[in-house]
């Protein structure tokens, strides 16, 4: 039931092993001995403990893990909103682990599009706005931002809501102006933190399709979740552990079909 | 992110919350108020004392031989007002030898004055005015001339008739609709004919100029306003400003060799020019523009208080919005950059008010008070300014807190 496609395993490994080596276009993120610590009160809280991971580009990754599993941690370091006390993280070919925070800012706004639990939109804009936002700081002129922003949010079929506040909107609807923000900049990575987690099960569904046709349409996607439902819609699972990747198994579409859990 | 939308972000956001933005910019607003309202009060008071009062008081290229200074400037000691005290008068006996001793073509003045009270049978209460003898060239340097009647004849001065010229006020006061000219004013039981009317002096700080009567010096009138010989000073005029200097220093030689000074002592006498008028008033100036810079400075260091606490809520209300911010690629600039303006813009705002409301201060003033007004450009861009900058320096901090949000925690803010 668990099908990894021949050699994909020995590429990871060999791309995780040359240490210090740029990897290749192909490889979006590669992450090697990746460690987080937190001092918390005096209490050294080791969220991340050497974490291998390589994702190359067009895959539809899920990362999962019970609560304190680090994988919080992971996605803000693949997110480049914290950054690693030891180890490695490249993305898209440059190495963001040792950056600074105005330079992180830029990968974040170039390279990536978060999707959070809790949408976290701009209550008082319209969804338009929240759409232009990461290209107002991406230093695109107004008539060019309006115009991506438009075609974004028709992208995610929200074409006749783009005046409409976030308090004016379904729950699905705000996830999906928080989509059609994260892709408005052509990111090299979707990433998103339990997208499904403040839906329904019918949003969640419908969500998840979207997430589905733009990983069909070619985008990087990695969410991360505890739920096996929604991981499920993933095409490579990767379960985190006490700070380190426990498993990291592809899935092949009959098995997902059949709604086999983890 | 750029200028402008970061402008329109912070007037978007006072819009949003009316009220609280109000009352977080009054301080600044009426600071800046008051501020505005002084200004143009004082730049009113001075161009007014320039173009009108000290050249009604004092002519151009004038100066006046006094025994003591009309005025004092600065604070003195005790041996300065004794000195005063002892100063000799200047007498009627002084006005030949100071006369015979000026140049062609330099008009001169003898002049005293008091108030007196005078009645005439048309009106039944007595008056108090300001009753002056004069002689000489007194009108012409004066530039005062008769709207009614003339002024007095060279017998006239020299036989010291009972004559008087009148102001507007004392004219429209003891001859009520009757014309004044060849009527007769009593002044200490004694009458004088009003041979003419001056033309209307105006007024400074609600005090008429036109409350007077003018007799000749040898005239009886000359007892009371001058009693003893003593005169209250005698006015010269030069044709040029050199001249002026040069004569005022012949005046001094000879009232130095009148009262006998040896070289060593100083002058006991007092030569008195327009200068030393705008001097006491550029004085006067000084401390009102420090005490109207100071008081609005006190509304704006508070209105500046005020803005930094509102914009530190500000920031605490809206850490998740940094956040959010942050993820989607604003650098820590971007974040200072839009609280900055932000309270710039906020602090602004409120100054502009004030610039209008002061305005509207002033002009109230000017209008219900007899204090002039005028309003000054360059007090509307300082005004402005100092908006602008109270509010930068009030929004520095609160923005460099909101810059340095950490965003995974600002994230996780409620």
């Amino acid at each position: 039931m668990i099908e990894a496609p021949l050699g994909a395993t020995a590429e990871r490994q060999a791309v995780i092993a040359s240490a210090g080596a740029a990897p290749d276009g192909d490889w979006v993120i590669v992450t090697r001995g990746l460690k987080r610590e937190y001092d918390m009160g005096g209490e050294i809280v080791r969220a991340l403990r050497g974490v291998d991971l390589a994702i190359r580009r067009n895959e539809y990754v899920a990362i999962m893990g019970p609560s304190g599993s680090g994988k919080s941690t992971l996605m803000n370091v693949i997110g480049c909103l914290d950054t690693p006390n030891e180890g490695e993280y490249w993305l898209n070919g440059t190495r963001v682990s040792s950056m600074s925070d105005d330079a992180l800012a830029r990968v974040r706004n170039k390279e990536i599009g978060f999707v959070f639990q809790t949408f976290n939109l701009l209550p008082r804009a319209s969804a338009l706005h929240n759409v232009e936002l990461p290209l107002v700081y991406a230093g695109v002129s107004a008539d060019e931002r309006r115009r991506r922003a438009r075609e974004a949010l028709e992208r995610v079929q929200l074409g006749g809501r783009m005046d409409h506040r976030p308090n004016e909107l379904s729950g699905g609807q705000r996830q999906r102006v928080a989509i059609a923000r994260a892709l408005v900049n052509n990111p090299s990575i979707l990433l998103a933190d339990e997208p499904t987690g403040n839906l329904d099960s019918t949003t969640s569904e419908e969500i998840m399709r979207v997430f589905e046709s733009l990983a069909d349409q070619g985008q990087t996607v990695i969410m991360v979740t505890h739920e096996p439902d929604i991981a499920q819609h993933a095409r490579r699972v990767v379960v985190l552990r006490d700070g380190l990747i426990a498993s990291d198994e592809r899935r092949s579409a009959f098995v997902e079909k059949l709604g086999l859990t983890v | 992110m750029p200028f402008i939308e970061a402008i329109r972000l912070a007037l978007q956001q006072i819009w949003v919350q009316k009220l609280k933005s109000f009352f977080t910019l009054l301080g600044v607003m009426i600071g800046v108020t008051f501020l505005i309202a002084v200004v143009s009060i004082v730049g009113g008071m001075s161009r007014y004392m320039t173009d009108q009062l000290v050249g009604k008081i004092m002519a151009v290229n004038s100066f006046e031989l006094r025994s003591r200074p009309n005025i004092n400037l600065g604070n003195h000691d005790d041996d300065y007002w004794r000195e005063l005290r002892r100063r000799p008068r200047i007498k009627d006996t002084d006005i030949q030898p100071v006369t015979d001793a000026l140049p062609d073509g330099v008009l001169w003045a003898a002049v005293g004055q008091d108030n007196l009270n005078i009645e005439s049978k048309y009106v039944s209460k007595p008056r108090s005015v300001l009753a002056y003898t004069v002689t000489g060239d007194y009108f012409t340097i004066k530039k005062m001339a008769p709207v009614e009647g003339r002024l007095f004849s060279p017998q006239e001065y020299e036989r010291g008739m009972n004559v008087v010229v009148i102001g507007q006020d004392v004219a429209d006061y003891f001859f009520p609709s009757l014309d004044p000219i060849g009527r007769e004013l009593t002044v200490r039981g004694l009458p004088y004919t009003v041979v003419g009317v001056m033309e209307k002096q105006g007024s400074a700080f609600g005090i008429s100029f036109d409350k007077f009567i003018i007799a000749p010096h040898n005239s009886p009138l000359n007892r009371y306003v001058n009693p003893h010989g003593v005169i209250d000073g005698i006015m010269i005029q030069t044709p040029s400003r050199e001249g002026m200097l040069s004569t005022m220093e012949d005046v001094r030689q000879v009232m130095r060799a009148r009262h006998h000074l040896r070289p060593a002592q100083k002058d006991d006498f007092e030569l008195e020019t327009s200068d030393s008028a705008l001097e006491f008033w550029n004085k006067i100036k000084g401390y009102l523009v420090i005490a109207g810079v100071a008081l609005p400075a006190i509304g704006l260091v508070v209105g500046a208080i005020v803005i930094m606490n509102i914009m530190l809520v500000a920031v605490a209300e809206r850490t998740r919005e940094i956040g959010i911010r942050k993820s989607l690629g604003a650098r820590r600039r971007d974040i200072l950059s839009q609280f900055l303006v932000e309270s710039a813009t906020l602090s602004t705002v409120g100054a502009a008010l004030g610039v209008i409301m002061g305005f509207a201060f002033a002009k109230l003033i000017a209008a219900v008070t007899p204090l002039p007004a005028a309003v000054e450009l360059w007090s509307v861009l300082v005004g402005v300014g100092i908006g602008a900058g109270v509010g930068i320096v009030a929004g520095a901090y609160p923005a460099s807190r909101a810059s340095r949000l950490d965003p995974i925690t600002a994230l996780r803010a409620e």
